[in-house]
């Protein structure tokens, strides 16, 4: 004999149960959480490397690198003295909130404050994905074209902030600031964006302004 | 995309409540689908294939050799100003009836468990099996 059990039961069900899970007990630790998203080559490890030299002597900043294959990254990381730990994602194209967990328990982050997980370089994959992040914060870097919020509106419609990275070569690549941050509002009216460069230092400021004022928020 | 991992957190599923039910086997899964849910359904169906017939307890037997159903959603976008659906694979954000982009995506990107058919007895054998070093389908 055979019977039907139904379910009904959406498939990202129990992750973002893990996820909520998860954010409450990193608010209690008094850890903030960003989930970090771009393309391969956006400068997420040059932006990274910059906050962490500039906010070093206030907050302490540890990173999840979460890459495909390989620990150049963290490499890079720890030069400046941050606590950083790989994740290696056995080829998935993404983080859930279990692998982010297993992630933050490999590492020990009693005096660090805020944690960033370095997600794997897609554009697609990790928006559908809840890490159990308190913010999502999307990097789009200048080369990769002012119509690219027109290609991945997921993606750019479900960040909490956009950081535009390496604006000093924006004049190399005829990319239109004002119409990057039309196309971008329209998907998401919501969303912070902050135009830097890492390699000048110019737009750090307000973005390191944002990571401290949503840190005092959510961390109380 | 990401189908290979769906498909694992498909199938625990699909296991806890086989086993919350005492079924021994389940025969069969079925999924609803939307068209616009960004997962492929040839990938999926490949990924599902090799992920109920790995070899020894890689596969739980709970769910091993399980056929996969999927059961497709249309697209559907509504307009905010002029009230009306339109097929959001053709058209996409763009109201086909008043040009306005005020519309959202009323459904077609669920992808949900539907429901398990289970056998009350164990099959005493499984077809196509498929070796232990069948490499997984590589992620797009």
């Amino acid at each position: 004999m055979a019977r039907v059990i139904e379910l009904h039961k959406s498939v990202t069900e129990s992750n973002d149960k893990d996820a909520d899970q998860l954010r409450k007990e990193l608010k209690e630790k008094g850890l903030f959480l960003i989930n970090l998203m771009s393309s391969p080559g956006s400068g997420k490890t040059t932006l990274l490397s910059r906050t962490i030299t500039d906010m070093k002597p206030e907050v302490e900043i540890a990173v999840l690198e979460a890459d495909i294959e390989s620990d150049v990254d963290a490499e890079r990381i720890e030069a400046l003295g941050a606590k950083s730990i790989q994740v290696h994602t056995d080829g998935m194209c993404h983080m859930d909130a279990g692998m982010t967990r297993a992630g933050l328990e490999g590492m020990d982050l009693s005096e660090v404050q805020i944690a960033f997980l370095e997600n794997v370089g897609n554009l697609i994959c990790p928006a559908e994905f809840d890490t159990g992040a308190h913010k999502n914060v999307m990097i789009l870097s200048v080369p990769e074209g002012d119509d690219k919020p027109l290609k991945y509106p997921l993606m750019f419609s479900m960040c909490d902030a956009l950081v535009i990275t390496k604006t000093d070569t924006m004049s190399y690549f005829s990319f239109d600031i004002k119409k990057c941050i039309e196309h971008v509002k329209k998907l998401n009216p919501d969303v912070e964006i902050f135009p830097v460069s890492a390699k000048t230092g110019e737009g750090m400021r307000d973005w390191e302004d944002y990571l401290k004022r949503n840190m005092a928020a959510i961390l109380g | 995309m990401h189908e290979l991992s769906v498909v694992f957190s498909v199938i625990k599923d699909c296991v806890e409540v086989a086993k919350e039910n005492n079924a021994p086997h389940i025969s069969s899964v079925t999924i609803q689908l939307g068209k616009v849910s960004g997962v492929i359904n040839a990938y999926l169906e490949d990924c599902w294939k090799w992920a109920v017939n790995r070899k020894g307890d890689k596969t739980d037997d709970v769910i091993r050799n399980a056929k996969l159903i999927i059961e497709p959603i249309e697209a559907i976008t509504f307009c905010e100003d002029c009230k009306q659906t339109y097929d959001t694979i053709k058209y996409a954000k763009v109201c086909p009836h008043c040009g306005s982009e005020n519309t959202y995506l009323y459904q077609g990107n669920e992808f949900m468990i539907k429901e398990i058919q289970v056998d009350d007895e164990m099959p005493t054998e499984f077809l196509d099996q498929i070796d232990e070093d069948t490499p997984s389908p590589v992620m797009a």
